[in-house]
């Protein structure tokens, strides 16, 4: 019984991450570039809800949709600022660095204006628990929310990039720049619209990372950020079901791993069997092969 | 007059060494002369280890051109084994200096292994691949030095990963490595000489082995792997030698870094992906595969937040803002055109005025 409690939530951890791994791999796919400043972002979205919420009373949908809208501003404006004119530069660690320097960037301005106290975070969902086996099992609000919303976002996500122009335009991109501009798709839009899907998508997780987590600091979002990218790698870097597979087996493995054998190893653990998959399959469990030219 | 006919890689190196020289002696001027404030001066060893740190991810960054974001994780290696090496032969071994040799040997060769080990299976992998996978290396050395509990007693040395009780000491034991609290009381064996002493060999072993024939081999498989195959280069042996040499490096800043402190301890903020990440920026503002500008990067890196202190809490946003700016300034290729339009039109017309002047 047990066992099961921890597996779900696994999936309600693992829901979490698969959500940002999605803007992760969206963004990686089109851009090809690990946006640190990712997380950052997700930090950003936690506290705008918290202001909306605890300071202007807005009721927490209105906040959720008022982070998103913030929060797919900044990634559009970071892309523009920041990563844009580095696109075509010598290395690609160049754009590498500037993420890093706007994740510092956000994680101190954020420390500047909220200080380094941690603030206690409201939950967004007012769901009521549900108890199974006679109330053995116990599931959260948060998990229901966490689960079903990640599922809808990632039906939505392979809906719009299979059946919409725009979807279609951001494959092509991702796939051969320089053809996909000769087939008249506008690249800079549609990789700002990439910057603006990762970000809003970002602003959600915030939501619900802070509301199974009430911890907010300017660091919040900096390990969650990193374990995400290490599920879409783990997943295949690229594609969208990989990022949620990933996502999904990693919460899993995280809460297994506390429970069952160190809470201290947990990272540790999650980290080696990424590893294990690397070596096995070294493009991720969904990842395409990609031929090398001479 | 007579003239010194040098190649072009002995300047390049005599100047990468002539910087490191002019900047240890201005600093040990300041430090005799009791100019330096006393925050300046504990930063002096710290300086040093992130100048190594950086000058040996320049070797695996640079020359062999993959994305190492796990090189803290070596260092912590080098730390921690010669660390307790120099706690366990404290009484034992009492000249300082020759410990801490030993200690410096230890530390490397520990970190080298653990390079080896990490490489054989990691370099397969490419690009961001191995970056991912670098960092998740760094990240399970960190959490499992964490949960460690090393303690000696009469009948040798016992080790644990669950608590200090675990260990089931003797009454005269005492426990070493304290799993999360780590080392306390390492021995105190860091100068800034010394540090001085271990850059200059870290240049001497990095700058020699770029310039030889295995770097020739190593810089031909970052500039084409298949080609550089094609033409009999051992591959494997090659990526594995300069992974392993910079991890070994790293195990000597780790060290050195360990014995200037009383209690080393593995947080994210030594020896954490924030820490790999640090080194990776100094070496890529520094110059990819530019050993002389990691060095300058390193040191301006870390005296700038200090410099900074006054500003107080927009030190770190201020030092973002300038990350990102020089990053943009430098690598942009809008900027870089930009750059040599100026060149052309301010800088060059003078300068071709003097020599011509001079030729007359």
């Amino acid at each position: 019984m047990d066992f099961l409690a921890h597996l779900i939530n696994g999936i309600s951890l693992g829901s979490i991450y698969a959500i940002i791994a999605l803007g992760y791999t969206m963004v990686y796919g089109i851009a090809k570039m690990l946006n640190f400043a990712h997380g950052d972002v997700i930090m950003v979205g936690g506290y705008v809800i918290f202001i909306a919420v605890s300071n202007m009373g807005l009721p927490p949908v209105l906040s959720v949709i008022l982070a998103m809208i913030l929060c797919t501003i900044l990634g559009i404006t970071i892309e523009k600022i920041a990563y844009k004119p580095l696109r075509n530069a010598a290395s690609s660690l160049a754009v590498l660095i500037t993420a890093i320097g706007v994740s510092y960037l956000l994680q101190n301005a954020a420390l500047l204006i909220f200080g380094s106290n941690p603030k206690t975070f409201t939950s967004v969902v007012s769901l009521a628990s549900i108890k199974l086996f006679d109330g053995r099992i116990t599931i959260s609000g948060e998990t229901i929310v966490a689960i079903i919303s990640c599922l809808i976002i990632m039906a939505g996500l392979i809906l719009f990039i299979n059946k919409t122009k725009a979807g279609q335009a951001m494959l092509a991109v991702s796939e051969d720049k320089g053809a996909a501009q000769l087939m008249g798709i506008n690249v800079n839009a549609t990789i700002s619209l990439t910057f603006a899907i990762g970000s809003a998508l970002a602003a959600v997780a915030g939501a619900l990372l802070c509301s199974a987590y009430p911890q907010l600091t300017p660091y919040t979002g900096s390990m969650p950020g990193i374990k995400a990218f290490v599920a879409a790698v783990f997943g295949g870097i690229g594609s969208i079901p990989g990022a949620f597979i990933g996502g999904i087996i990693l919460g899993i493995i995280e809460i297994l791993s506390k429970a069952y054998i160190s809470s201290k190893l947990s990272d540790a653990i999650v980290f080696a069997v990424l590893i294990i998959v690397l070596l096995v399959k070294p493009t991720g469990i969904l990842g395409k092969k990609m031929q090398e030219k001479v | 007059m007579k003239k010194f006919n040098l190649s072009k890689t002995t300047k390049d190196n005599l100047w990468t060494y002539g910087i490191v020289l002019v900047i240890a002696l201005i600093t040990g001027i300041l430090l005799l002369t009791g100019n330096l404030s006393s925050l300046m001066e504990g930063l002096l060893v710290p300086i040093c280890s992130y100048v190594i740190l950086a000058v040996s991810l320049n070797l695996t960054v640079g020359i062999l051109g993959e994305l190492s974001l796990g090189h803290a994780g070596f260092m912590c290696v080098g730390a921690f084994t010669s660390a307790f090496f120099s706690k366990l032969t404290e009484n034992v071994i009492t000249v300082d200096i020759v410990r801490f040799i030993l200690a410096i040997i230890i530390g490397a060769a520990f970190a080298g292994l653990m390079g080896i080990l990490i490489g054989m299976p990691v370099l397969r992998l490419k690009g961001d691949y191995l970056a991912i996978v670098t960092l998740a290396f760094g990240e399970i050395i960190k959490n499992v030095i964490n949960v460690l509990y090393i303690g000696i007693d009469s009948k040798g040395i016992h080790f644990s990963m669950k608590d200090s009780m675990a260990l089931g000491l003797e009454p005269d034991g005492k426990i070493i490595i304290k799993g999360a609290q780590g080392i306390t009381g390492t021995p105190k064996d860091s100068s800034f000489l010394i540090g001085v002493i271990l850059i200059f060999i870290t240049l001497f072993i990095v700058l020699n082995l770029i310039h030889s024939r295995d770097g020739r081999a190593i810089m031909a498989i970052r500039d084409n792997l298949i080609a550089a195959e094609s033409v009999g280069i051992n591959i494997t042996k090659y990526k594995m030698m300069a992974f392993s040499i910079s991890a070994a490096l790293a195990g000597v800043a780790g060290v050195l870094y360990a014995h200037n402190l009383n209690s080393l301890m593995a947080t994210p903020k030594n020896f954490g992906y924030n820490m790999s990440i640090m080194i990776l920026v100094y070496v890529v503002l520094g110059g990819i595969g530019n050993i002389k500008g990691s060095v300058i990067a390193a040191v301006v890196l870390t005296v700038l937040p200090e410099v900074l202190r006054g500003m107080n809490n927009y030190r770190m946003l201020i030092y973002a803002i300038v990350l990102i700016v020089i990053m943009l300034f430098s690598w942009s290729p809008k900027c870089l055109e930009w750059r040599e339009v100026f060149m052309e039109k301010y800088i060059r017309p003078r300068f071709a005025k003097k020599t011509s002047e001079e030729g007359k």
